[in-house]
């Protein structure tokens, strides 16, 4: 029991680390970027490179996935990205599905179609018994590494001066520019770390949820329930939402192998009935 | 007066190119490939192409007086696509085979088409025990799941193991292979403790191998498809199933010589059943191994190769039978019962099924030379599909 909840967390941890960065675009600069899984799948490959090509650390591989993300984001932005922010939410979503599937394509052709294997280091798996519960080590370090991120992101967003300025280009960014907030600057850093987030996602969630060139595709989807379902406007509801994603996911799929694949949903059927907003609605807004 | 002319230009012309084009289909047999050679697929379909290539570049493409000519088409896994491609194939390019096939729907959606047109279509890789029941004119050179699936219940009984857990993909395949595997353990008097079916599109094992840890059988039964069965393989590791005393056993889609060597240290000791590995002994399949090795980059043959290179010699063999006739019914009498020795070992036609009748093995994931292989160590001879054996 105690088991399948550790699980449920890690998974749902995981959901959340690879779709928080769509929150923080979707939800704070308001753009659809179905692409985001392809920043996800770069960081994972990336890490598949370098551990296994290159015999790389594991450990040092994931700062480095999440850098390369970030970067890759950092150049998109300005060059592709930038030009759509006022453009409807149906430009957004061809362009960026587009990207995707040029995405597919490019890592097809030069990694091939099968999986890839990120080999983790030894020690992250081992298995030991907490409180009555069997509990991986690796899936530990994935619930230590995200909660982390979770506060630090939170924090940031809140409490500094770059969340506030962040916020204000949002709300208007004609008079956050006025006041002389270099709203183009902040975009580029939001978008890149969120870019980066999820390159760091897809490094750590390749263990678990397989690298294969359809990766941007299978877990958009997944994306998008943890952002519906959590509401944008927060860290903390994406947060939330994954982990009742992901509990109710794992739990599902031992309680009722047989339904086990459409609890996800029914969960997001539910909660948007009762919530349409989402869990963490922003109050008028847009 | 220049309008007429240029009619009786046109017409002229046309009949010359008519007259031309059937001089020449005369002498060319075209056989229509259609494969996945994109999307999460394309390795089937990579497999296939190679080896048909290869065994043209053997055997010469010139059978019976005749040219051959191998037209292949990407379908990218999706069944309109390759009901579209092989209608095309059959009006336009005039094929005298369909051929290909990387899976269950795939085929299921062209196997009208093949009736309608009277096309012979060798299916090489799409392996659900009733796809050869859905047109006279289908072959198939792969293998079928309840083939497979039987001798490793049969060997997993006879070796103390008593209860399993079964754990498939929900498709078509999957089923098969469970039913099969429950058929076939229960009836030897083995206990079947649940049996789990896993979401074709899973990205996480975790919940059911903690049912299965939970259920503490002897043994696990897995059948997933290859590129899956890696991440299934690790995770089975991760929970520590294998120091919990549960074995792992399945039908060799699990450890794919595709990507076997990949997978690294967590499959070794796995035991499956299946009707190749690259690592079978024996001088037909060293050849075809290097042969296929030296012209592909050294990729290593999978399983959907072989469907691929017999599937080619079946065509060769009919066409030489009929003398170069392409009439359908001909070529389909020419392959039942055809007999031949293959890389995996001898293989039949059977003439009723239009399955292969052929060894199956029981084999051990073994390190050779620093890589994984697949060591067979017991041999099933002459299994035929025992769901079509009454």
């Amino acid at each position: 029991m105690l088991t399948i909840l550790f699980d449920g967390v890690a998974y749902g941890m995981l959901l959340f680390l690879l779709a928080s960065g769509l929150a923080v675009t979707l939800g704070l600069m308001n753009f659809v970027n179905l692409a985001h899984g392809a920043f996800a799948m770069a960081g994972g490959y990336l890490t598949a490179v370098l551990s296994n090509k290159l015999g790389m650390p594991f450990l040092l591989c994931l700062p480095l996935a999440f850098l390369f993300s970030a970067l890759l984001g950092a150049a998109l932005e300005p060059t592709l990205y930038r030009r759509l922010y006022r453009r409807p939410h149906l430009d957004q979503v061809l362009f960026s599905i587009g990207l995707v599937f040029m995405a597919v394509a490019t890592v097809d052709f030069f990694f091939g179609s099968t999986q890839q294997f990120v080999r983790i280091p030894e020690f992250l798996r081992q298995r030991f018994e907490i409180g009555g519960a069997s509990v991986g080590a690796y899936r530990l370090f994935i619930i230590v590494v995200c909660g982390i991120l979770a506060l630090a992101l939170q924090a940031v967003l809140t409490r500094t001066r770059f969340g506030s300025r962040l916020r204000a280009a949002v709300d208007d960014p004609r008079v956050a520019s006025g006041l002389g907030i270099d709203v183009n600057r902040i975009f580029l850093v939001t978008f890149a770390f969120g870019s980066g987030l999820a390159g760091l996602g897809g490094a750590l969630g390749a263990e678990i949820l397989g690298l294969d060139p359809t990766f941007p595709l299978k877990f958009m989807i997944y994306f998008l329930i943890v952002v519906a379902v959590g509401g944008t406007t927060t860290i903390t509801g994406p947060l939330l939402a994954s982990l009742l994603l992901g509990i109710a996911d794992v739990a599902g799929k031992y309680y009722v192998p047989k339904l086990g694949a459409f609890m996800i949903y029914t969960v997001m059927i539910v909660v948007l009935m009762l919530r349409p907003q989402g869990l963490f609605a922003r109050a008028g807004g847009r | 007066m220049p309008a007429a002319k240029l009619f009786r230009t046109i017409v002229a012309a046309g009949l010359g190119i008519g007259l031309a084009g059937a001089a020449m289909a005369q002498d060319v047999v075209k056989i229509g490939m259609i494969l996945p050679m994109t999307g999460p697929f394309a390795s089937t379909g990579r497999q296939i192409e190679a080896a048909a290539k290869l065994y043209m570049q053997q055997n010469g493409s010139t059978v019976a007086g005749k040219k051959i000519e191998l037209i292949v088409k990407d379908d990218a896994g999706v069944p309109d696509n390759t009901k579209r491609i092989a209608q095309e194939m059959i009006v336009n390019d005039k094929v005298a085979f369909l051929a290909g096939f990387g899976l269950t729907p795939l085929a299921l959606a062209t196997a009208p088409l093949a009736t309608e047109a009277k096309v012979p279509m060798v299916v090489m890789a799409a392996a659900t025990s009733v796809i050869t029941e859905k047109s006279p004119y289908i072959v198939r050179t792969g293998f079928t799941l309840p083939q497979v699936t039987m001798p490793i219940a049969d060997w997993a009984y006879k070796n103390k193991i008593r209860s399993v857990v079964t754990l498939v993909s929900d498709y078509g395949p999957g089923i098969d292979a469970e039913a099969q595997f429950i058929r076939t353990f229960t009836n030897l008097g083995g206990k079947v403790m649940a049996e789990l079916r896993v979401p074709l599109r899973n990205p996480d094992f975790a919940p059911f191998l903690q049912r299965v840890a939970d259920a503490k059988p002897d043994a696990v039964f897995v059948f997933v498809p290859s590129g899956v069965g890696a991440i299934f393989m690790k995770q089975f590791a991760e929970r520590g199933l294998d120091k919990g005393g549960i074995k792992l056993i399945g039908t060799g889609d699990v450890t794919d010589d595709d990507i076997l060597n990949d997978m690294g240290d967590v499959a070794l000791g796995v035991i499956t059943s299946f009707h190749y590995s690259a690592a079978h002994d024996s001088p037909a399949n060293k050849a075809y191994v290097d042969a296929f090795r030296k012209a592909n980059n050294n990729l290593r043959p999978n399983f959907h190769s072989l469907g691929g290179y017999d599937g080619m010699r079946l065509i060769y063999r009919a066409l030489e039978t009929t003398k170069g006739s392409t009439d359908g019914d001909a070529l389909i009498n020419a392959m039942k019962g055809s007999k031949w020795e293959s890389p995996r070992g001898p293989v039949t036609l059977d003439a009723e099924t239009r399955d292969l009748t052929q060894n199956v093995y029981i084999r051990k994931v073994e390190k050779q030379d620093g890589q994984l292989y697949n060591v067979e160590f017991l041999s099933y001879p002459s299994v035929k599909d025992p769901t079509k054996t009454r």
